[in-house]
């Protein structure tokens, strides 16, 4: 097993940074926006964007989490009952823009109980994802609107974000089973 | 941290981080309750039966409510409209259930033991909604709730457990819990409600009711059931209620914050004043709404999950 740090923390924030600028980009400012992240490493991401965004555009965007813990299609597989984190969104999101924000992209099937999980809590105008990696290997029909850092792993490979709130330092770490370069572009795959 | 254990017969043989994950998980099952669509599809396609023996209003709508609001499909046997009027016995009606592939029992029955003796008959999980007068460990759970949530913590904590001692199987759960917790507890009553050998459980045992009361941070009514009276154990009601009952007088020899808590129903002006069920220090209507968060994580720290990794 060969481990290979790919981002350290200047290189996190700076990627969160894109992010936050593609974002207000796409969206034209951050009006009826609201991030919302998925536990357990997406909901710091949302905060560090929103405090991103709140700084370049002088309005606060409200965060949210979600707990997708209680939607998920695993449940014959992983053994004991996932310990739930709880799901914490204090808005309507009813006619927003909701950004899901997680941390690794790669099966997709986490997202997919996400969204199952924001229909149950009301009704947005419309719902984008923003991840800091993509790692290919999706299972399902989705797609991340806003990605960090593109990368071609193997399944076996083990992609691995570290963050300062949650394991008390910021690394993006690679785990791969021997040989052959790993290439990473920024931005979405073409 | 998982839940390793396939069914909740007990308290007693909990371990203080599996109750604690209990209750966190609960907590989290709370805001499940508030949303304005109160479903989670987490036991979804799962079968629980809810096989009640005995009467009950709370914790049968509990266990109901908790099993829809996690996706379950609930099948609620009464033994009043059942075979067992017929004479079928309580395997019988086990095995012949079992065919259907039911994936959960929550049993409530006159008899201790009931889960233990249809274990063998069963690959079901299995929950004990209060079997006799040996325990009730979803009301001690949702006890607990209540208790954290008001307290915060259980060490030190003062505990005042005050009814018919013998007769309750809530009262054996929450001492249990209680001391697995670090609470102290004391239990009080009539001597004709208190079996002997109370101390063996850790806990302080006595008669006099208000001396108990002081500095209690927890006082806990249990319910008089009035067959009991004609056995003669109590003289009358009133005469329960002039020693034994909670008054507001009473209740001000407690600590400053104490919560006044009772499983419900309450015997108004028997265990305690109307003025104190209804008032500031009470969370008896807490205990309620609490009950369907601790049942609904009970079900699913029991249900949420592969076969294999749970063990007995």
């Amino acid at each position: 097993m060969k481990r290979k740090t790919l981002f350290d923390a200047a290189g996190i924030q700076r990627s969160l940074g894109r992010l936050a600028l593609e974002i207000t980009e796409r969206l034209q400012g951050c009006e009826g926006v609201v991030l919302i992240g998925i536990h357990r490493r997406g909901v710091p991401l949302a905060q560090r964007i929103a405090r991103l965004i709140e700084k370049a555009e002088k309005t606060k965007v409200p965060v949210g989490s979600l707990d997708i813990n209680l939607y998920r299609d695993d449940f014959s597989t992983v053994g004991a009952a996932p310990v739930l984190r709880g799901t914490q969104v204090d808005f309507d999101i009813g006619a927003k823009t909701v950004v899901l924000v997680d941390d690794v992209l790669f099966t997709g099937r986490t997202v997919r109980a996400a969204l199952d999980a924001l229909v149950d809590l009301g009704r947005p105008a419309r719902v984008q994802l923003a991840v800091l990696v993509d790692r290919g290997h999706r299972e399902l029909p989705i797609q991340a609107d806003y990605v960090g850092l593109s990368l071609n792993t193997r399944r076996e490979d083990h992609v691995e974000l570290l963050l300062k709130e949650t394991d008390g330092e910021d690394a993006l770490i690679l785990e791969s089973a021997a040989s052959a370069e790993r290439a990473g572009t920024e931005g979405k795959r073409p | 941290m998982s839940f390793a254990h396939k069914h909740l017969m007990g308290i007693e043989e909990l371990s203080a981080e599996d109750i604690a994950l209990i209750l966190d998980t609960a907590e989290k099952m709370s805001e499940v309750s508030r949303r304005p669509l109160k479903k989670v599809p987490a036991l979804r396609g799962k079968l629980v039966v809810n096989l009640f023996f005995e009467n009950s209003t709370r914790t049968r709508s509990s266990f109901e409510i908790a099993e829809k609001r996690l996706s379950a499909d609930t099948l609620n046997f009464s033994a009043s409209t059942s075979s067992l009027q017929k004479g079928e016995t309580l395997v019988d009606t086990v095995l012949n259930l079992e065919r259907m592939q039911p994936d959960c029992y929550v049993i409530r029955h006159a008899s201790p033991g009931t889960c233990q003796l249809i274990h063998p008959f069963t690959r079901a999980a299995l929950v004990n909604a209060g079997d006799g007068t040996h325990e009730h460990p979803t009301q001690a759970l949702l006890d607990a709730m209540t208790i954290r949530q008001k307290k915060g913590d259980f060490k030190g904590l003062e505990v005042l457990i005050c009814g018919d001692i013998s007769h309750s199987r809530v009262v054996r759960s929450n001492i249990f819990l209680l001391g697995k917790m670090g609470a102290k507890v004391t239990v009080c009553g009539p001597a004709t409600f208190m079996p002997p050998y109370l101390e063996s459980l850790g806990v302080t045992a006595t008669t006099d009711f208000e001396r108990a009361l002081r500095g209690k941070d927890v006082v806990m009514m249990l319910r008089i059931q009035m067959e009991r009276q004609t056995k003669g154990l109590f003289p009358s009601l009133l005469e329960y209620y002039k020693t034994f009952g909670l008054t507001e007088a009473r209740l001000r020899l407690a600590d400053k914050q104490v919560i006044v808590m009772h499983p419900g129903p309450i015997n108004r002006g028997v265990e305690m004043a109307s003025e104190v069920a209804d008032g500031p220090y009470s969370v008896i209507l807490d205990q309620v709404e609490n009950g369907v968060a601790v049942r609904m994580a009970a079900l699913y720290l029991l249900l949420g999950g592969s076969e294999d990794e749970a063990t007995h």
